[in-house]
């Protein structure tokens, strides 16, 4: 097996820790992160998401424990934790209130600016990444306030992206945004994912989001992980799921309560194609001995 | 006259410097009883937001009129009495929330009403048991969840026993259990108090659950019926950028298939009573 992109051993983290408040936010976390998954993760308000994902592009550093990126211990050198941070981008949630440059052209150049990058490598990468997330030559020189809610947060994808990190996390990247705003930019970090092959890491309350686009799902609960797994296997432990406040997708809902009935459907069903292809066969073969 | 709200022929624009103004509502009419339970939905920059902000005289008509429960919104000697029917609650609690003390955020409107303080008590009572954080009265805010934060901040509009609330993506930024917790504590207002609702959400599982779904595209209202008849126009919602829930949208796939299956499907048991039945039959 090769070396896992993200890596932690042990990994704790306490807020506020020796005052009244304090408070673990993150337990013992053991986990290692393939090179080029596309990762959902998921978990309630308060289950350690956020903070854990900070740790990995050591915006955190661990309480206790330890976490490698590409094999490399993060902290073993604290001077030297801004490559990682080139490394591992980190898009915030509503990151469009993070834009601050006069033109969108500059904001999303801010980035590979500070990496240090010759004008003509900047210039490149800018024009890559405002592409992949369907900005237009005219936007660009716009001043980002000018845009749209949606176009803004796209901006601010574009600005992570053009320091070509090789792990991507974004979080709740689609919060506020409509059914067809959520759908372009899902559908562009997935062609970004499966052109240059990157690590995603998609923090998502959206169980729908992650049936459809990730290929694993990392469940938190209570500062744990609860499970990290293929979606499928995750979504086969629906009951657990949500007992713990999440919800796994209606369609799934509706499978486990047909084989309840005793209907031969599998109860790993998550999207509606897998659905529909399921259903068709049963009904092709319920169709063959009356024919 | 009837309805709480009513929009007649509503114009809006907006301005921005150096460009044509942009018409955000176009003519656009419409009226809701007392003890309504609507969703409103339409994708961003539909002009759904725009529509919500004139129920409570946020923005008022450039064009037309609207009534909240008979008052001409353009009369500024009524702004109060108009903000006291209708209550508005908005996308992020933390927005919302003024004071340090839960109960003294309920109280905050109440306060600035003039309202006597024995009074105060025991409507802020009421309205935290409402929404079912009476037990967190004392905590701070920031302890909360989003889900209680967007409690109180309802509570803090019941308070002013509203006849109306216009929530305007209240779950937005919550997870899956605090979308629960703000649902079901709508839903109780609305039967148990009686107040009319008006939802506006991306969310169509949220609106499979009320009584009535307005669609608005482009300023102008495209469909306005029952969540069984609004989401039986699959394509015609995918064209306007919504979705439908996933029951709806499976149905949908396998009338496509070429079978015929009742196309008003909207929740979760409908589908399943209707696969059961399907696949006994195949057996």
């Amino acid at each position: 097996m090769s070396t896992p992109v993200i890596q932690t051993e042990n990994l704790s983290y306490v807020y506020s820790k020796g005052t009244p408040f304090e408070k673990t936010a993150v337990e013992n976390v053991n986990i290692q992160i393939e090179k080029g998954a596309f990762v959902g993760v998921i978990g309630h308000t308060g289950s350690g998401k956020s903070t854990l994902i900070q740790h990995f592009n050591g915006l955190l550093a661990p309480t206790s424990g330890k976490i490698w990126i590409d094999g490399e211990d993060m902290w073993a050198n604290p001077k030297e934790i801004r490559k990682f941070r080139f490394k591992v981008g980190l898009v915030f949630q509503y990151p469009e209130y993070q834009l601050f440059e006069e033109t969108v052209y500059k904001d999303i150049a801010f980035g590979p600016t500070n990496m240090g990058l010759s004008q003509e490598e900047i210039d490149q990468r800018v024009r890559e990444a405002a592409g992949f997330v369907g900005l237009t030559e005219e936007q660009m020189a716009k001043s980002p306030f000018e845009l749209s809610g949606g176009q803004k947060r796209r901006v601010a994808i574009a600005g992570v992206l053009a320091m070509r990190p090789e792990v991507l996390i974004l979080d709740e990247p689609t919060a506020g945004l409509d059914p067809r705003g959520r759908e372009l930019i899902l559908g562009q970090i997935q062609e970004y994912h499966r052109r240059n092959g990157n690590t995603i890491l998609l923090v998502s309350h959206s169980m729908e989001d992650v049936a459809k686009y990730a290929q694993k799902a990392l469940v938190m609960n209570d500062s744990r992980v609860f499970m990290y797994d293929d979606v499928d296997k995750v979504f086969a432990h629906a009951g657990e799921i949500e007992q713990m406040g999440l919800s796994v997708p209606q369609i799934t809902r509706i499978f486990l309560r047909l084989a309840q009935l005793g209907y031969p459907v599998s109860s790993d069903v998550y999207t509606i194609e897998q659905a529909k292809a399921q259903l068709m066969t049963l009904l092709k073969k319920g169709e063959r001995p009356n024919a | 006259m009837d309805s709480i709200i009513v929009a007649d022929k509503l114009n809006f624009y907006y301005q921005n410097e150096g460009e044509a103004p942009q018409r955000v509502l176009k003519d656009l009419s419409i009226q809701i009883a007392p003890g309504e339970f609507v969703a409103v939905l339409g994708h961003n920059g539909s002009g759904k937001s725009t529509l919500a902000k004139h129920f409570n005289a946020i923005l008022l008509p450039q064009g037309g009129v609207c009534y909240v429960n008979g008052i001409d919104t353009r009369q500024e000697d009524k702004l109060f009495e108009i903000r006291q029917q209708v209550g508005m609650v908005f996308q992020n609690p933390d927005n919302q929330i003024v004071a340090t003390i839960v109960e003294e955020d309920v109280a905050f409107a109440l306060e600035n009403m003039g309202v006597e303080p024995s009074e105060i008590r025991r409507r802020v009572d009421e309205a935290l048991r409402s929404v079912g954080m009476y037990e967190f009265r004392e905590h701070a805010p920031h302890q909360l969840s989003g889900g209680q934060k967007q409690r109180v901040a309802i509570a803090g509009i019941i308070a002013m026993r509203p006849r109306c609330i216009v929530l305007d993506e209240p779950t937005a930024m919550l997870d899956p259990r605090g979308r629960q917790e703000v649902m079901r504590t709508i839903r109780r207002l609305n039967t148990e108090f009686g107040i009319t609702v008006v939802l506006i959400t991306h969310y169509m599982d949220e609106a499979a659950q009320c009584d009535r779904v307005v669609v608005v595209d482009d300023g102008v209202i495209l469909l306005d019926d029952t969540p069984k008849q609004v989401f039986s126009h699959v394509e015609e919602l995918k064209k306007v950028g919504l979705d439908v829930p996933q029951a709806t949208e499976l149905i949908y796939e396998l009338n496509r298939e070429g079978l015929s299956l009742p196309r008003d499907i909207i929740s979760e048991e409908e589908c399943v009573t209707v696969l059961a039945e399907l696949l006994s039959h195949s057996r």
